[in-house]
């Protein structure tokens, strides 16, 4: 507080710095959530003037809706399926690439991150056709190996489409967390590997009780953060089901939900309600992440 | 299970801890194997890439029958078919505008809060600052409806000011570029300035933004990828086919072309190809920027 006295201290003036982002945020953020909130105790159509208060309607119904739990089991299934990999992939190229007497790895490294650049409806529309059952090329390359005998049909099966959602979500992700583990591994110091190589540890003893438990703040950052973005799926799946969820809402995650309540079926107090679901999940989920990764650090 | 045998080996090895040895090189047997392993995850993640610029040379009858792995000459037969229906370097300079003006406006906004809040203590600046941090956990479907219904109500629908204007407020931006502020602009510059009669927006301007550039710099390259790859967005505000941005653009050539798979292989490859080549060349600054802040989610 001594600065106060200072005859050049203009730190009031900040005010004036920050005002913008608090208008853009207030109008573009705080109050567009304050409004989904109350359309969500309406039943709406988004078009007519009059609006329906149907209090806690759209939640009681929210909470008995099949077709919602049905979307959260796709959500974490097609992002479980491409977590698992994801995480294993990344932190055995990140242990590999810190190695710094490795040749290309910063090649390497740059392709394995491409994929996470590309716009993912633009990728969800080549995988389309890549997996398309007639004329796709992961068909030609299955029959031309003989793999198959007949051309799959992807897109027909539960497993198969969320599978290819799953390969997506991995093929676009693993690259980015490589390098998030790869920063993380930096900051591991050296000594403690060429110690435990004294002590005679092999690589892997190295690995399990020096690596894993000096990443796991890198892990749970990149946990969490899949975790958040993989509850927000869209784009994909949306693209690769033309907007169905197909076959029969097995493909159909929560936020293709709440887009086609709103947006298809004009239910805005619905789809509001879904919006506030998937919010409270998120925190849920988000917090038994922390935990989870966390417990064993806390009997340390 | 694992945390018992680690507590083990930590405590055996905090004793050894002080001696140095320089690392043993020791050609490993399964380096073969492990160079095979990441060449084959390359080709990999190369694959569809490479199946796409094929594909976008070849001819319909040829896609559909055949696994291409060499370019054919049917790329400008696929192009004219595909801009024939579908306008799509207006998608793509109206994607551009809209990628290129909200860089702008997220970096400049950004860098402009992170410098009040990193150089001027104001009441409540914790309190505020810790609002920005805390509004990054916010997932952005939340308000979803309310910010359709608010654009809709504004008129805005069709517009691409609902698209940019609310990048003034971005959190992540601002977090990665105040930690760089902190160190990068020196107290002793601004006072000298404040005494040679500079106002305190003219500091910011002439003094203190180009110190940090670099932070904006790499900041933005994140904002106009994201956002010239943004699709929900887009699709519930944008109606008229003459605004649509790329990916909306080219989601909807599935429907213009149900059987022409060149014209749409070549209407993804438009989109594709710019942005590999521009990795190409800002490959290291792309991934390095990734590590610095560590806030992508």
């Amino acid at each position: 507080m001594l600065k106060r006295k200072n005859k050049l201290d203009k730190g009031r003036y900040g005010i004036f710095f920050i005002i913008p982002y608090f208008v853009a945020y207030i109008v573009f953020s705080i109050y567009p959530i304050i409004y989904s909130f109350y359309i969500s105790f309406q039943k709406w159509d988004g078009m007519s003037p009059d609006a329906t208060f149907v209090g806690l309607a759209n939640y009681s119904k929210l909470i008995h809706d099949p077709v919602f739990y049905q979307s959260i089991i796709n959500t974490f299934t097609i992002w479980g399926f491409a977590i698992v990999p994801q995480m294993g992939f990344a932190i055995l190229l990140a242990v590999w690439f810190n190695n710094s007497k490795m040749m290309g790895k910063e090649t390497f490294r740059a392709i394995f991150y491409l994929p996470n650049l590309i716009t993912p409806a633009a990728v969800a529309l080549l995988f389309s056709f890549i997996f398309d059952w007639q004329t796709g090329a992961a068909n030609n390359i299955l029959l031309k190996f003989h793999i198959v005998s007949e051309p799959i049909n992807w897109f027909l099966g539960e497993m198969t489409s969320r599978g290819i959602m799953s390969l997506i979500a991995w093929w676009m992700w693993f690259g980015y967390s490589m390098i998030i583990f790869g920063a993380g591994l930096k900051n591991i110091p050296t000594e403690l590997y060429e110690a435990a190589s004294i002590d005679g540890a092999s690589a892997w003893q190295s690995f399990t009780s020096i690596t894993i438990p000096l990443l796991r703040p890198t892990i749970l950052y990149s946990c969490v953060t899949s975790l958040i973005g993989g509850m927000q799926m869209f784009d994909v799946p949306y693209v690769l089901t033309g907007g169905t969820g197909r076959p029969g809402n097995t493909t159909l995650t929560m936020v293709m939900y709440l887009y086609n309540t709103a947006f298809q079926n004009l239910n805005y107090g619905y789809g509001a309600a879904i919006g506030y679901g998937l919010f409270m999940l998120i925190l849920i989920f988000s917090i038994i992440t922390f935990k989870v990764i966390n417990r064993n650090a806390e009997y340390e | 299970m694992e945390t018992k045998v680690n507590d083990k080996a930590n405590n055996k090895m905090s004793i050894k801890m002080p001696i140095k040895v320089p690392i043993k090189l020791s050609v490993s047997p399964g380096k073969v194997a492990v160079y095979t392993f990441l060449i084959v995850l390359a080709v990999l993640c190369f694959t569809p890439f490479y199946i796409m610029l094929m594909n976008s040379t070849h001819d319909n009858g040829e896609i559909a029958t055949h696994l291409w792995l060499t370019p054919g000459t049917s790329l400008m037969d696929n192009y004219h078919s595909l801009i024939v229906s579908l306008p799509i370097w207006r998608g793509f300079f109206n994607s551009l505008f809209v990628a290129t003006t909200t860089t702008i406006v997220s970096g400049y906004f950004s860098a402009l809060t992170a410098y009040g809040f990193s150089r001027y203590k104001f009441k409540g600046n914790g309190v505020l600052y810790t609002i920005v941090l805390g509004s990054m956990m916010i997932p952005g479907q939340l308000g979803f409806i309310g910010f359709y219904q608010l654009v809709s109500s504004m008129d805005l629908i069709n517009n691409y000011i609902p698209l940019i204007i609310p990048a003034v407020a971005s959190a992540g931006s601002v977090f990665f570029i105040k930690g760089y502020t902190d160190g990068a602009v020196h107290e002793s510059l601004i006072e000298a300035a404040r005494i040679d009669g500079c106002g305190e927006f003219t500091i910011f301007n002439k003094i203190a933004l180009p110190l940090i550039m670099p932070a904006v710099a790499t900041m933005s390259i994140f904002t106009f990828i994201a956002t010239w790859n943004n699709y929900l967005l887009p699709l519930i505000l944008l109606s008229d086919m003459d605004m649509y941005t790329l990916p909306i653009m080219q989601v909807a050539s599935r429907g213009v072309y149900k059987n022409e798979f060149g014209a749409i292989y070549t209407c993804i490859a438009i989109s594709v190809v710019p942005v590999m080549v521009a990795f190409a060349f800002f490959s290291k600054k792309i991934i390095g920027g990734l590590t610095m802040g560590g806030v992508k989610g």
